[in-house]
Order: structure tokens, then C-alpha cells, then sequence
């Protein structure tokens, strides 16, 4: 049987089903997100934890700790809160994106310097493991060793629909994962409206979103006015989950193609 | 030569401890006026104790804070340490836990602060502050690079501080044996034209009369 003798990733024509994809001929920001509230949709935000009861996050479904010792992980519940601010400002864009987004929490900071690489490497297999439809990454890694892990599991991630937003860096060094491709990868525009973003034509870095004077939640039920790129990526992952709660039926590749078909400098202004 | 001795060589030519200091203090005094900020510090990792350490601090706390230790993955200089993305902040309200760190060390609470990984090739070797910098109408991204560039060059400094005193651990833990080609490579550096050129034929001789079995 010839089909038998065929590798598993070849597909006859006669054998190819059409894909009733279901887009309009032109993607409008309306049929994108329009009338989108994020219900439905999973949010993991992989940073600093987040402190509960936080007025501009709200509920927080879920915050476990990612620890490793001895090449043993832990995943607990997380008692601790914020230890830094970073991840309730996260929490916080997003949720002021997508209102109705399931938020979680997973924190892969606060044990140390030392072996915070293994806490992200585990933070992230947690993530993808846990089937999250977007997993929130403001932060990256320099080390060379745990580019293959992380490739891995950017490349899981995508594969299993999990959408990986992650910050881009910009300082002259290497760094992971934002410069996977099958991640979505953000840096900063100077502009107010969170809801604009732009389509970089010369990646590595994919998309410019909100990160200059952005007003986010801080520790103590405070906000304070904060600049990064870590602060534009949640911008996108609220958007992303717009996208998804209106389309849940979108892979992590469809979903990057909306991006850039409603990306403010292509056709994003309807 | 064994990596001791070589280290010890090392840091007979690599220059004081002191000098390297002196140069991260002065990117902190640059960073703190190209800015017009309060103050601007230097974190090295302590790899070892797992903590940051000031090195380097210029304006507000200057004198008392270096040698003061922080946690090395909470607070502000934590998490941009970790994650190696540069934050700004500005608007701070008085709210100490803001930065529970810097505010139980000195008394300062500062309403703005910028923070930026130094990294050197793959590592994170620590991290540059600048605090409260005036508060304009936006931030820019000019700012940021700015910043970049300022953590391009503490990073440098950092790596070499770090180099000089590995060096001079192997130096200590070899004992006399290494100080001594220390010091004499110290010397050499130093001399001069025909000064050095008779040293360094000197110390052929030496190397070929050692060789002889």
C-alpha cells in the first residue's frame, strides 16, 4: 500500500479536507474582536505573582509558586502575593483588555537568582502542560544552555494552541524566548491608545504595542506610571485574548495573522 | 603556566580593584547628571550569598549604602535582574512596599526610578538604577536607549572588577609562590623603553636557567 509507505506528515490531494476557516474578505479589527469581553478565554502571567484583591485586576482564578530543587519541581499554591509589583501591573493591563479573561498567576521569581533559570524552564512547561490559551512572558533569559528547552517548549506551545506573548529585548544581547518565531514577540511604541499596535516589517521583534507612561497596578492597591517593553506585552496579550475569546477556534499561526492583518500601520484602523 | 599562575600574572597587569571602582563610580556620577537625578547605583550578583550587593552609588546614600546587600530576585532590582528586561517607573506613591528594599536601607522612598540588567555576554552581573530623575511631561524611548548605553558600559566595568578580584582569590589562596610573578609582572607594566626591554631579557634568562633539568 503506497499510502503505508508514506511519511506520516504527507497528505494525498484526494485526502486534503477543505477548512471551512470562516473569515471575511477583508479582517476588520470589528469581525477580529468587536463586541469580545476575553469570556472564555485562559490567561497565565508568568512573572513576579500577582497580589490578590487588587482593584484594577480583580479576580485572580488561580496563583500557584514555581519552584525547583534538586531538579525537582513544586508547583503550590502561591501564598506570597507580588514580591515585586511587575506581575499585578501585568494582571492589570490585561485585564483592562479583556475584562472577562480567566487570570492566572504563575510566579518563577522571588527563590533566588541563582537556579531562576530552572524556575522559568518549569514556570513555562507548567503553562503549556496547563493548556493555557495565552501565556503572558515579560520576561527572558540571556543563558545560552536553556534556548533548546525553551524552544521546545515555545514550539509546544504552539502546536497545542497556547499563544506565548513574550517581551522583546533592547539591549545588544541574545536572549530567549521572544526571538522564537513561534512565539509572539513585543517591544514599545511611544502612543497612548492601548488598542494600537503595529507590525514590525524588520522582525526579530513582531509588534510595537503600549509601553511608555503606561498608569498600572503596583503593590498595596497603588498604581504607578511605568515604561517598558514588559508593559507592552500584556497590551498585546489582551488583545490576543479578544481575539481568542471571539475566535477560539484560532491556532497560535491564525491568530498571529490577525495580528498583523489589524496592526494599526496594515488595515487596523476599521 | 598553570591557570593559577596565569590568574596570579593576571592580576599583577590588570590593574587595582580600586581602579575599577573608581570606574563605576564614575558612570554612576554620569548617569546621575546626563539624567539630573537624586542618585544612581551600581548591584553586582553575589553568586555565592545569592544577593546583590551595592558597588557603586552616587547623590542620595552615597558613602553609607556600598557593601549594603538586597535579596537578588525581589524588589525591583530582583525582578529586572531575573527577568533582564529594563523598568521605569514614575509616580510613586509613598507606599514603601514600592521598594521595600531600597526604602528600609536608607529612608529614601523615591517617586521614579529607572533600572537596567547589566549583562555581559550570557550573564546577568547586576544592576544600574537611577532615581528620581525630574518628572516630565512623557518619557521617551531616547531615554531608554540613553539608558542602555549608560548599562552597555557599567557592564564592562562590572566584568572587569569581577575578573580582578578572581584573580586576586587565586593569588590569595596560592600564597607567596603566585604573589611573587604578580609583582613582577606588576613591575614590568610599569617600566619603561630600555628599562623594560632589560627586564624582560632578564626574565628570559631566568625562564631558560629554570628550564635547565
Amino acid at each position: 500500500m503506497i499510502e503505508d509507505e508514506l511519511p506520516a506528515w504527507s497528505l494525498p490531494a484526494a485526502a486534503v479536507e477543505p477548512i471551512a476557516a470562516g473569515w471575511p474578505e477583508q479582517v476588520t479589527r470589528d469581525w477580529a474582536w468587536g463586541g469580545a469581553t476575553g469570556a472564555g478565554v485562559r490567561v497565565c502571567i508568568l512573572d513576579s505573582g500577582v497580589e490578590p484583591g487588587h482593584p484594577l485586576v480583580g479576580e485572580v482564578q488561580g496563583a500557584v509558586e514555581i519552584e525547583v530543587e534538586d531538579r525537582e519541581v513544586r508547583v503550590t499554591d502561591d501564598e506570597e502575593g507580588d514580591l515585586c509589583g511587575h506581575g499585578t501591573a501585568c494582571a492589570g493591563i490585561v485585564r483592562a483588555l479583556a475584562p472577562e479573561c480567566e487570570l492566572w498567576s504563575a510566579r518563577v521569581l522571588g527563590a533566588g537568582y541563582t537556579g531562576s533559570g530552572d524556575v522559568l524552564l518549569a514556570g513555562l512547561r507548567w503553562a503549556v502542560e496547563q493548556g493555557f490559551d495565552v501565556v503572558n512572558m515579560s520576561l527572558s533569559t540571556t543563558k545560552r544552555k536553556f534556548a533548546t528547552t525553551l524552544h521546545e517548549l515555545a514550539d509546544a506551545a504552539y502546536f497545542k494552541r497556547t499563544t506565548i506573548v513574550a517581551s522583546a529585548h533592547n539591549l545588544p544581547v541574545e536572549s530567549y524566548p521572544w526571538r522564537f518565531a513561534s512565539v509572539i514577540s513585543v517591544a514599545s511604541h511611544e502612543e497612548e491608545d492601548p488598542f494600537t499596535f503595529y507590525a514590525n516589517p524588520e522582525p526579530p521583534v513582531e509588534f510595537f504595542a503600549r509601553g511608555v507612561d503606561v498608569e498600572v497596578a503596583w503593590l498595596g492597591g497603588e498604581t504607578v506610571v511605568s515604561t517598558g517593553n514588559s508593559f507592552a506585552t500584556p497590551h498585546l496579550t489582551g488583545i490576543c485574548s479578544l481575539i481568542r475569546s471571539k475566535h477560539p477556534e484560532l491556532t497560535p499561526f491564525e491568530l498571529k495573522s490577525v495580528l498583523y492583518l489589524t496592526a494599526s500601520n496594515v488595515a487596523g484602523k476599521g | 603556566m598553570s591557570d593559577d599562575l596565569r590568574a596570579a600574572v593576571g592580576a599583577g597587569v590588570l590593574g587595582s580593584e580600586d581602579a575599577y571602582r573608581d570606574l563605576l563610580q564614575s558612570i554612576v556620577e554620569v548617569a546621575r547628571a546626563i539624567f539630573g537625578a537624586k542618585a544612581s547605583s551600581i548591584f553586582l550578583v553575589d553568586e555565592e550569598a545569592d544577593e546583590l550587593v551595592f558597588e557603586a552609588v552616587a547623590g542620595e546614600g552615597a558613602g553609607e549604602l556600598v557593601g549594603t546587600r538586597l535579596p537578588s530576585s525581589t524588589g525591583i532590582a530582583g525582578w529586572v535582574l531575573v527577568t533582564r528586561q529594563p523598568l521605569v517607573l514614575d509616580d510613586v506613591r509613598s507606599d514603601p512596599r514600592f521598594s521595600r528594599e531600597t526604602a528600609e536601607k536608607t529612608g529614601f522612598v523615591p517617586q521614579g526610578l529607572m533600572a537596567v540588567p547589566l549583562l555581559y555576554e550570557e550573564q546577568a552581573l547586576g544592576v544600574l538604577q537611577v532615581l528620581d530623575r525630574p518628572q516630565r511631561s512623557r518619557f521617551s524611548l531616547r531615554e531608554m536607549d540613553l539608558l542602555g548605553l549608560f548599562a552597555s558600559q557599567a557592564a564592562i566595568g562590572l566584568q572587569l572588577l569581577r575578573a580582578a578580584r578572581r584573580a586576586r582569590a587565586v593569588l590569595a589562596d596560592a600564597g607567596g609562590e603566585a604573589a611573587v610573578l604578580a609583582r613582577l609582572a606588576a613591575v614590568v607594566e610599569t617600566l619603561e623603553d630600555d628599562r623594560r626591554e632589560a627586564a624582560l631579557r632578564l626574565l628570559r634568562e631566568v625562564e631558560l636557567l629554570l628550564a635547565q633539568p
